[in-house]
């Protein structure tokens, strides 16, 4: 009896083996007929991964989900349409954190789940920690989210283009309207103490002076402050003819909702604004004009369709992250399938010299000497209270800036003033 | 600077500080009473702030201020009897684990329910505006804020001092075992404390929450800012809760004034330069039971 069930386990045992090496035989000599078939095979089931960084915690995750809903939405359009190069786009989404953990997740992305490019990134801080990542990895990095001159500037890359835009981009939009207002004489500077609102603090007080208006006070305010009511009281003292906000993420609409509860005087205007930020305040008590990059409303072609799905998607429509993050996306493709490859380099070289449309109704196109995307932005004033159609109507658009005669790159920093010197070509 | 100028930045301080009030309040009860020093205080202040927002379409603004502190109150109190109970003949470092533990468990779930980027939640249309005295212009929901921080303080007050309940919590503060000797069991007294401080704590969420945004964050600036006011004014002492708590809100509220960048080190600076003067708080006592 014993020997008999003995034998049978082992029986099994033995047929069940030589099943796994059959199996593993089989894998084996069919991985070498998939390389000797050649790489194209092999490609045609692997997808084109594509690395994501947003914030999704601290002062600046109000963003990530515009982001994130806007990559979505084009990933789901060109897969719809049977990919890139006969792969399917797939997402990676990490969480931002914040400057260490942003490399972190960069090198783990690089490394570990082989993406082609990474895309992303709001704060500047980060973004310069993550372009120091990708030229050194020596992989593609779009930044869809900081603003800081700097990334396109000082410490510009090869490896790292822009399609947010730079804070000089962001404030030659509101530059021409200010320059209209001689009324607004005194201003008073409130700034986020990191690296993105120093490099702000240094375009506004540029302007400040070609203005030729005078400051009359700045204070740096720590990021994640929830109470301004101090700088809301030593502002209410210097009695500014306009207050000029370079603040970031959340913080920008604590001030704002805070600015209207002590029912300050002063116009509010903007150096840097995201409509996601400026929704939860409510604006119609805010007499503030803020420049943007992207607003739902716009009659150009394609932007109905884009805010549909994303509405559908999100409940929200689509603001500056979700527009930006959705055309690097996109122009990803675009190149990816122009230059025939996925090597960065190819990309580079591919991005330098594309010219593409993207919901702005103007051909949009990236610098080859500091890679930050020429497009126009859009000058806004908040709404008095009869005039929203609905919570999300809460701007108006008084002017795209450059307007539709001037070149595009007119808004951005010249060559002679800026200090981007890129690693050459490899 | 006028006097009037600096009067605001006064009544600013002071109304901010009561509502660190309100947060060492309740700290200080529960490791008065129980032992444990709550970590979780600063996630109850969240809580009560995101139930707020979730009630407030059901139930109004005035009744959703009574009910979120209630429902985290009671939240509080099965926290004390299904968990914390068991933990109290363990190592005291036990408690602490507990509540730390549990306070990050409860901010994933925040952030998993509602989300990580926040609620939008604004002042009612009735309290928002200014309201002017002369050349003092300060916002009316602050003055609310101040309002109902103080009838709460006051109300607290009264429940300790003049209340036969608030004798027992205070006698089992100080002596549990006495008390327990003459009879009365402390176990119900000890969930109810518990419940009590959460309360407090979503108090001071809820009235804070249209100031500045509800977010899942929200509470830990909060809750470490509680632990500093307990520490300066002195563990188990109801009015050196107090007087730390508007001391710490004046202390931040006039750094801005003078130089902002120390603003948000100047509360330790002031636990630093207490505990060197007075080690045990500017109203600390002598418990036996602490020595």
């Amino acid at each position: 009896m014993k020997e008999r069930t003995t034998a049978k386990r082992a029986g099994t045992s033995r047929r069940s083996f030589l099943k796994t090496v059959g199996v593993l035989g089989g894998a084996a000599a069919l991985e070498g007929t998939r390389s000797w078939v050649g790489p194209a095979i092999v490609h045609a089931q692997e997808p084109i991964r594509i690395g994501q960084i947003v914030p999704q915690t601290g002062f600046l995750a109000t963003m990530g989900m515009y982001g994130s809903t806007g990559a979505k939405i084009a990933a789901e359009e060109i897969n719809e349409k049977g990919g890139v190069l006969g792969r399917k786009i797939q997402m990676i989404v990490e969480d931002e954190a914040n400057p260490g953990v942003a490399a972190q997740k960069a090198r783990k992305l690089i490394e570990k789940d082989k993406v082609v490019a990474i895309t992303g990134i709001v704060s500047s801080a980060s973004a310069l920690a993550v372009g120091d990542e990708a030229q050194r990895a020596k992989t593609l990095f779009i930044n869809t989210g900081a603003n800081s001159d700097e990334i396109r500037g000082a410490r510009c890359h090869r490896y790292v283009f822009s399609v947010e835009g730079s804070n000089t981009q962001y404030v030659s939009a509101i530059a021409t309207w200010l320059l209209q207002q001689p009324k607004l004489k005194t201003w008073y500077f409130l700034t986020s103490d990191y690296a993105f609102g120093h490099d702000l603090l240094k375009v506004s007080q540029k302007l400040l002076q070609k203005a030729g208006r005078t400051q009359v006070g700045s204070e740096l305010i720590p990021t994640g402050t929830a109470d301004f009511s101090s700088y809301l009281l030593k502002l209410k003292a210097a009695k500014p003819d306009l207050v000029f906000q370079n603040l970031a993420g959340t913080d920008q609409t604590n001030f704002l909702k805070q600015f209207k509860e002590f029912g300050l005087e002063s116009e509010v205007a903007g150096g840097v604004v995201d409509t996601a930020l400026v929704w939860p305040v409510g604006a119609e008590a805010l007499a503030g004009h803020f420049p943007l990059l992207f607003w739902h409303e716009l009659k150009h072609p394609g932007v109905q369709e884009f805010v549909a799905k994303f509405k559908k998607l999100a409940n929200e429509p689509p603001e500056n992250q979700g527009w930006a993050d959705y055309t690097a996306i996109k122009v990803l493709a675009e190149v990816i399938k122009k230059v025939n490859s996925t090597d960065s380099k190819a990309l580079i070289k591919g991005l330098e010299g594309h010219r593409f449309e993207s919901l702005k109704g103007r051909e949009l196109w990236f610098r080859d000497w500091d890679h930050q995307l020429m497009m126009p932005m859009y000058a806004v004033r908040t709404k008095k209270k009869g005039e929203l159609k609905d919570k999300w109507d809460i701007f108006e658009v008084i002017s795209e800036v450059p307007t539709a005669g001037q070149p595009l790159d007119s808004i951005a920093i010249s060559r002679a003033e800026s200090l981007c010197k890129m690693e050459p070509a490899d | 600077m006028t006097w009037m100028a600096l009067a605001e930045y006064l009544v600013n301080g002071f109304v901010m500080g009561t509502l660190y009030v309100l947060m060492a309040i309740g700290l200080s009860l529960i490791f008065g009473m129980i032992g444990v020093i709550n970590f979780c205080h600063g996630i109850l202040f969240t809580l009560g702030a995101y139930a707020t927002v979730v009630l407030k379409d059901s139930l109004g603004f005035g009744p959703s201020l009574v009910v979120s502190p209630v429902l985290v109150g009671i939240l509080g109190m099965l926290v004390e009897a299904v968990f914390l109970r068991r933990l109290y003949r363990a190592d005291p470092s036990a408690g602490l684990l507990l509540t730390f533990g549990l306070a990050m468990v409860a901010e994933q779930l925040v952030r998993i329910i509602w989300g990580t980027s926040g609620l939008p939640y604004n002042i009612p249309q009735g309290l928002s505006g200014a309201l002017p005295f002369g050349a003092f212009l300060y916002p009316k929901y602050r003055y609310f804020i101040l309002a109902c921080a103080v009838a709460i303080i006051a109300g607290l007050w009264w429940f300790l001092e003049k209340t036969p309940y608030g004798m027992i919590i205070r006698a089992g503060s100080r002596d549990g075992e006495m008390v327990r000797l003459l009879g009365i069991n402390l176990r119900p007294i000890f969930t109810f404390v518990f419940g009590l401080g959460s309360a407090l704590a979503a108090i001071a969420g809820v009235l804070m929450a249209p100031v500045a945004g509800v977010q899942p964050a929200m509470g830990t600036d909060v809750g470490t800012a509680a632990f500093v006011v307990v520490t300066i004014g002195g563990l188990g002492s109801f009015w050196g809760a107090v007087i730390a708590g508007i001391l710490v809100g004046e202390v931040v509220s006039l750094s801005i004034l003078i130089w902002p960048p120390i603003a948000q080190a100047s509360m330790y600076i002031l636990m630093a330069v207490v505990l060197l003067t007075r080690p045990r708080g500017l109203l600390g006592e002598r418990w036996e039971k602490f020595e």
